[in-house]
């Protein structure tokens, strides 16, 4: 993970923006590792998480800002950031295994949001170290697919930090 | 209230922005736009295909420092521009590029005539435009024009949709207030960056001053003239930047980079303190980043904070206008010095102008009964000239030996594709020169293998009557190409050889409505160049047939160290 950068971008919601990004990125070779686009607090701007792959950061968040609809360009890592995604997995659960998955979800927190004849799927959300041993324990049992939502991150207000509990 | 169509409102818009001049070729999409453009004041110029047009809208900003304006239409028109908005992208040129589109309702259905030219010029332009709605369209052209020329300079292509162009609106100024959150560049340099600049240049024994084409894009030539000499500071200009410092000057070191000075090359190499400003550590320049001026520290002076410590680690950091933070550093260096002098650095100063005698560009010889040497044919152009024209170069060996032996005194007098490397830019962009600089004697020199590429555009400059002068260095064979081959791929002259008598150039001038004149022995060029220079009402092409097997000197092999400059043929011996 040593080239993974996390980066969140401020910009205008406009048509093509992502287009723009996503041109900008594989243009200057950076690779997107994740990517998460929604609506941010005020109308007309977005927030992206990024997790890109690339040796420089500095000049990932330099050509991000040089786009003219980028408003602010934030480099999380190595700050004290909440990062959360969200996984759907669905694994295989016959009749004789279905307890024993069941348990081992919920020792994660994991919820079941669909049950068929041989399989469970569950809802996991975290940060992506949980997601990633989720699916370890999972994997014994057989996982028939899985989605990932993208990393979406903030970083934490330096008031909050004695009280990191809370997050 | 009246309405007008969006098409007057496209034109009306322009001529607001006080465009005077503008280079095209109409077809379907962007029809619209044409008809009112039939009544307006400003001039348009029929290129003969769009990446000329493109190129005359470069020469056009790069002359004048304002900003060219090209248009094409939809599809085609519009991918045959792309080159041309490619290198205003790579060289910072200010142009607004307008494409006609098919209408809204046929986008996305592979109509007549369609290509996403927004999604293709998204990675050459600095920002693009597809406009949906008819009533932005003043303000949007007024935004284009400012992000063109303010900040980095670059081009900014506006897609107009043919049904958008036909709905009407009602007229409105633009505010003149640009509201765009995302975008604002910094101008002025933090003074604490300012202060620890001028502490690394006094504290300096070996210093350089980087000149790149910044300087020329914000107007900083006559403060960097006053610091470099208050501060006794060795300068280089890159090639973006002939003409940004008086080659003349005796603190001038010449062109560093490939092909560059000796001089220029070394003092970098050996520098303890390089001060670059409005330069880009381009691989051009540097060689191999890693042999690169390896002892010196680095002050950074760029208004783009992407070029800052993309090649090269910036010491010091200085995000800002060239001609701003000059104008910091000589007010900040002025308080410094009081009434002192700078430091002399007699060793330094003595080391690198003896480098300068020792190996001064020029290292032909033409003997007058032989054949004729390309370099000869260019120092004659700028002794029958007096130096006093604006030359434009193509692409290859005569760019280069163009770049090296002319004497620039003076900004906007040297035009070139640097950084893109776009064989065919001389002769469109002449054209577009010599439409923002009338008065002025425009000469594009170019290589027998540029002019190919673009020569259909001396028709346009014959029958709009821009007479534009153009030397062709007839080598018949793509030189530089050549010199590579020779160099580095045993002589095997693979696909570089251009026919020796075809086309023939004088009749083709006369073809295409100019007048034309050959040059084949050392004593028929200066009357040539000289008949040249009297002719003033059509356009005027000069063929000098050359040496073939002449090659440009110095050189730093592509990728190779800066340590080690060949200097002549003699040293590949």
């Amino acid at each position: 993970m040593s080239n993974h950068h996390l980066i969140t971008v401020l910009v205008e919601d406009k048509p093509g923006v992502l287009a723009r990004v996503a041109t900008m990125f594989a243009r200057r070779g950076f690779n997107i590792h994740s990517l998460a686009v929604g609506p941010a607090e005020e109308p007309n701007l977005s927030r992206m998480t990024i997790v890109v792959e690339a040796p420089d950061v500095e000049q990932v968040t330099k050509q991000l800002q040089k786009l003219i609809n980028t408003l602010k360009v934030v480099e999380l890592s190595g700050t004290d950031a909440i990062e959360r995604e969200v996984m759907l997995i669905r694994v295989n659960a016959e009749v004789e295994k279905r307890s024993s998955v069941l348990d081992a979800a919920a020792v994660f927190k994991a919820k079941p949001v669909d049950v068929g004849a041989t399989t469970i799927t569950f809802e996991v959300v975290g940060d992506p170290q949980k997601l990633a041993d989720f699916l370890e324990l999972m994997r014994p049992y057989g996982v028939v697919s899985l989605v990932k939502s993208g990393r979406i991150a903030l970083a934490r207000e330096p008031k909050a930090r004695n009280l990191r509990a809370i997050g | 209230m009246e309405r007008i169509s969006i098409s007057q409102a496209l034109i009306k818009a322009l001529e607001f922005e006080g465009v005077d001049v503008m280079f095209g070729h109409p077809g379907g999409a962007i029809l619209p736009a044409y008809d009112p453009l039939y009544d307006s004041n400003i001039r348009h110029i029929l290129a003969r295909h769009e990446q000329g047009a493109g190129h005359m809208a470069e020469g056009y900003a790069q002359a004048t420092g304002r900003v060219g304006v090209c248009m094409a239409t939809s599809g085609p028109g519009a991918t045959n521009l792309i080159t041309s908005l490619a290198n205003a992208y790579m060289d910072s040129i200010p142009i607004v590029a307008i494409t006609g589109q098919v209408p809204t309702t046929a986008i996305g259905n592979d109509a007549f005539q369609e290509a996403h030219t927004w999604g293709i010029t998204m990675p050459t332009t600095k920002h693009n435009y597809l406009v949906t709605n008819a009533a932005e369209i003043p303000d949007v052209v007024h935004e284009a024009f400012h992000l063109a020329s303010t900040g980095r300079p670059g081009p900014v292509l506006i897609d107009l949709p043919k049904d958008i162009l036909n709905t009407e609106v009602v007229w409105h100024d633009p505010t003149g207030v640009v509201d765009l959150p995302g975008y604002k560049p910094t101008t002025q340099g933090h003074p604490l960056q300012v202060k620890t600049a001028i502490e690394l240049i006094q504290q300096s024994e070996r210093p350089v001053l980087y000149a790149g084409g910044g300087i020329i894009a914000s107007g900083a030539h006559a403060e960097l003239l006053k610091f470099a000499e208050l501060a006794n500071l060795p300068v280089v200009t890159t090639l973006m930047a002939r003409g940004a410092f008086p080659d003349t000057h005796p603190l001038h070191l010449g062109m560093p980079g490939m092909h560059g000075f000796y001089s220029a090359i070394t003092a970098m190499q050996k520098s303890d303190l390089l001060i670059a400003i409005g330069a880009r550590f381009d691989d051009r320049v540097t060689g191999d980043p890693s042999h690169f001026a390896t002892g010196a520290k680095v002050i950074h002076v760029d208004i783009d904070p992407a070029e800052i410590g993309k090649i090269r680690k910036a010491d010091v950091p200085i995000v800002g206008d060239a001609r701003t933070v000059l104008g910091q550093l000589l007010a900040r260096l002025t308080k410094v010095l009081g009434s002192d002098d700078p430091p002399a650095r007699s060793g330094w100063m003595e080391t690198v102008s003896g480098w300068k005698s020792a190996h001064p560009i020029s290292s032909y010889e033409q003997e007058p009964g032989g054949l004729l040497k390309p370099q000869y044919v260019i120092e004659e152009l700028f002794k029958t000239t007096g130096g006093d024209a604006i030359v434009v170069a193509g692409v290859g060996q005569h760019q280069m030996w163009a770049a090296q032996l002319w004497k620039y005194t003076k900004p906007r007098t040297w035009i070139n594709s640097g950084g893109a490397g776009t064989m065919g830019f001389a002769v469109p962009a002449a054209i577009g020169a010599k439409m923002g600089m009338p008065d002025e004697n425009v000469w594009a020199i170019d290589g027998d293998g540029c002019f190919q590429m673009t020569m259909q555009e001396m028709i346009c400059a014959a029958t709009e009557g821009i007479p534009v002068k153009v030397l062709i260095i007839n080598n018949h064979n793509l030189g530089m190409v050549r010199q590579w081959q020779r160099l580095f791929y045993n002589e095997r002259f693979s696909a570089s050889e251009l026919t020796d008598h075809t086309p023939d150039y004088v009749k083709l001038a006369e073809a295409m409505g100019c007048a034309g004149f050959r040059a084949e022995t050392a004593d028929e060029v200066a009357p040539v160049l000289e008949k040249a220079n009297s002719i003033n009402d059509r356009p005027v092409i000069v063929e000098a047939r050359v040496d073939p097997d002449e090659m440009v000197f110095p050189m730093v092999p592509a990728g190779g160290s800066n340590d080690v400059v060949i200097l002549s043929k003699e040293d590949l011996e």
